[in-house]
């Protein structure tokens, strides 16, 4: 398994301020970037089918009011708006199966 | 005087009839597999003539689903006891030619039956898993073996050494016997491990996967750190296996087999092993096999987490455990899974009476904020915590750089090492130069005409006066500033000393680790 480098294989990588010749990881090469989340963004956070859908695009929603059903682990669940404000984008259909963290539905706060 | 050759015919009848397991056709299967039957398995890992199997007997529980009229020889798992090296070891091996080495209660039975047997004897068990998970049929009953085997696991765990070999399926509910042991050993398109198969991934999420790439032994070896030593062949595994027996006690009240000291390979120079130049890369196994007998040292989950390397090797014939910072890997940095490496390493051996030699060059931990969410604020802190919590003799030797939160983790002398050597290469400081430069000096930096002058003087200064093992040194951290040359023999030195070492905790009923 043990193979030995080549000088140019190593890359230069910074900790608190001081450059260091190191090899990478893939497991650090394919870390998520982070990005910053925004208040109207409704994330789902389990995978599962889409039931049922009760808003549109560019309708209005207030706070806590039902935008859809969510089934994932054998349950239903009730996805709310987190905001009042508008549906600025509605990315799932009835029976689309999403993934974890699929943003279903984009609402601007008013 | 009565004969016993009918008796004694019938007997080697039945045996025959049960060691053909599944029968012809299901071992054909196996063997279209690539895989070794569960007999040839242990045959193959223990030394010859050595096995005595237990309960080839016992029959199934089904008495539902037209179970009941089905024959499942010893019910598709083998025990028994044997010797590896002359190691005594409990083992058992699932066998997947009958009913899919499925787990029912009656097997899961003969599973906790040897594991007692085992923890009653103080020696080693062996569990090679190969099956197709719970026997349905037997419902409940199956669930109820699981966690007779989780639990025994668990009672086990730090009083004999568990060892695990995946060679085939083990999914669902069953990988946690695996998890819960100290060693998992995975063979390239053989072990497949995961909770939730491809299957049912595909139908709740359309994610189309493959069992290799979902679970595979690759994956469990470098990315998910489930698995410890991971090996092309079933043959590679038995010898790693082997291997790593001869490198650990039979059980806690014992120590690792003695065996004739060897001196390290004359091949390798020490002082040219280790760059100058704090920023420069180099592996640090090559400095491990300067140092161990005969430079034979054996590597724990070598793919997964290599910026720490942790594994056995032997100084004047007994076995040390070794965990080192990899500067080649991520410049050595401390990150969740290298710390859930070395933590889980370091408590294994101090449960088994392993001393325990840290090297030492790592410029901290790493930075980014999937780290910080990640926790790796919880993760460091179980190196913390198993090197303040191991009684067993720890020696350090600081080869570069022993930087802020990172010396301390590294078993500094302030969480308890016996022994703290440094190369004269080390920089023990609160963080590297640059770094230290900036905020110390950050008002001269930002007033000079030329900004970047200055902080190159300032780091330089910086450099001069902390960047060294003096400092450190004067103040007692550090016990005595050595040559690379002289580590093997201070280390001899330092392991002599500490044979009759005893250090004493309060009496607790378990510590709370950040698990």
């Amino acid at each position: 398994m043990e193979k030995k480098h080549q000088q140019e294989e190593y890359v230069d990588f910074v900790v608190t301020a001081r450059k260091y010749k190191t090899l990478l990881t893939a497991k650090y090469k394919n870390r998520p970037m982070w990005h910053k989340p925004s208040v109207g963004d409704v994330v789902s956070h389990l995978p599962g089918t889409i039931i049922k859908i009760m808003v549109e695009e560019g309708q209005a929603v207030e706070a806590g009011q039902l935008l859809l059903i969510h089934e994932a682990m054998k349950m239903q669940n009730r996805v709310v708006a987190p905001v009042s404000g508008v549906v600025v984008e509605l990315n799932v259909k009835e029976g689309d199966k999403i993934t974890k963290n699929h943003l279903m539905v984009k609402i601007e706060p008013k | 005087m009565t004969d016993l050759s009918k008796n004694i015919e019938a007997l080697r009848e039945k045996k025959a009839v049960i060691e053909m397991g599944g029968g012809e056709a299901a071992i054909e299967k196996q063997v279209a597999m690539g895989k070794l039957t569960a007999r040839e398995r242990i045959l193959a890992l223990l030394d010859k003539n050595s096995f005595h199997e237990y309960d080839m007997f016992v029959k199934h529980d089904g008495r539902d689903f037209g179970m009941e009229k089905k024959v499942l020889p010893g019910d598709g798992v083998v025990t028994g006891t044997g010797t590896i090296f002359g190691a005594p070891v409990c083992i058992y091996a699932q066998d997947f030619t009958v009913a899919g080495g499925s787990l029912g209660l009656q097997h899961a039975r003969k599973i906790t039956k040897i594991m007692d047997h085992a923890l009653k004897m103080k020696c080693p068990i062996i569990g090679i898993n190969d099956s197709g998970g719970a026997r349905i049929q037997e419902g409940v009953g199956a669930l109820a073996g699981y966690g007779e085997i989780f639990y025994r696991n668990t009672i086990a765990s730090g009083v004999i050494p568990q060892i695990s070999l995946i060679l085939g399926p083990c999914a669902g509910g069953a990988v946690y016997s695996p998890a819960l042991t100290d060693f998992v050993f995975v063979v390239e398109n053989i072990s497949k491990m995961f909770i939730t198969g491809p299957n049912v991934i595909k139908t709740v999420l359309g994610e189309d996967i493959s069992m290799e790439d979902l679970g595979g032994a690759r994956v469990h070896a470098e990315t998910t750190g489930n698995a410890h030593f991971y090996a092309l062949s079933e043959q590679e595994c038995f010898d790693q296996v082997k291997r790593l027996v001869s490198f650990i006690p039979w059980n806690n009240q014992e120590r690792a087999k003695v065996v004739e000291p060897k001196e390290p390979s004359a091949m390798l120079n020490i002082e040219q092993v280790v760059p100058a130049d704090p920023k420069q890369p180099y592996d640090v196994r090559d400095v491990i096999k300067c140092i161990v007998d005969d430079s034979d040292f054996l590597e724990i989950q070598e793919l997964w987490a290599a910026n720490i390397v942790i594994g056995f090797g032997r100084m004047a014939g007994e076995t040390v455990g070794f965990v080192a910072n990899q500067p080649m890997v991520l410049a050595g940095v401390l990150d969740c899974d290298s710390a859930d490496k070395a933590a889980r390493f370091i408590r294994f051996c101090d449960s088994f009476n392993i001393p325990i030699i840290t090297l030492e060059d790592m410029p901290g931990y790493l930075p980014g904020v999937d780290q910080e969410h990640a926790g790796v604020i919880r993760h460091g802190a179980k190196v913390l915590y198993a090197y303040s919590e191991a009684t067993v003799p720890k020696i350090t030797v600081i080869l570069r750089k022993a930087y802020g939160g990172g010396y301390i983790a590294m078993n500094s002398r302030h969480l308890g090492a016996d022994f703290m050597f440094a190369w004269p290469s080390a920089e023990i400081a609160v963080m590297g130069p640059e770094g230290a430069a900036n905020i110390i000096f950050r008002k001269e930096i930002m007033e000079a005409e030329d900004q970047n002058a200055m902080r190159q003087e300032k780091v330089k200064e910086y450099i001069e006066k902390f960047a060294n093992p003096y400092v450190a040194a004067s103040k007692g951290f550090i016990d005595s500033v050595i040559e690379p040359k002289e580590t093997r023999s201070l280390l001899l030195h330092a392991l002599k000393l500490s044979i009759l070492k005893e250090e004493y905790r309060p009496a607790k009923k378990h510590g709370l680790p950040p698990f």
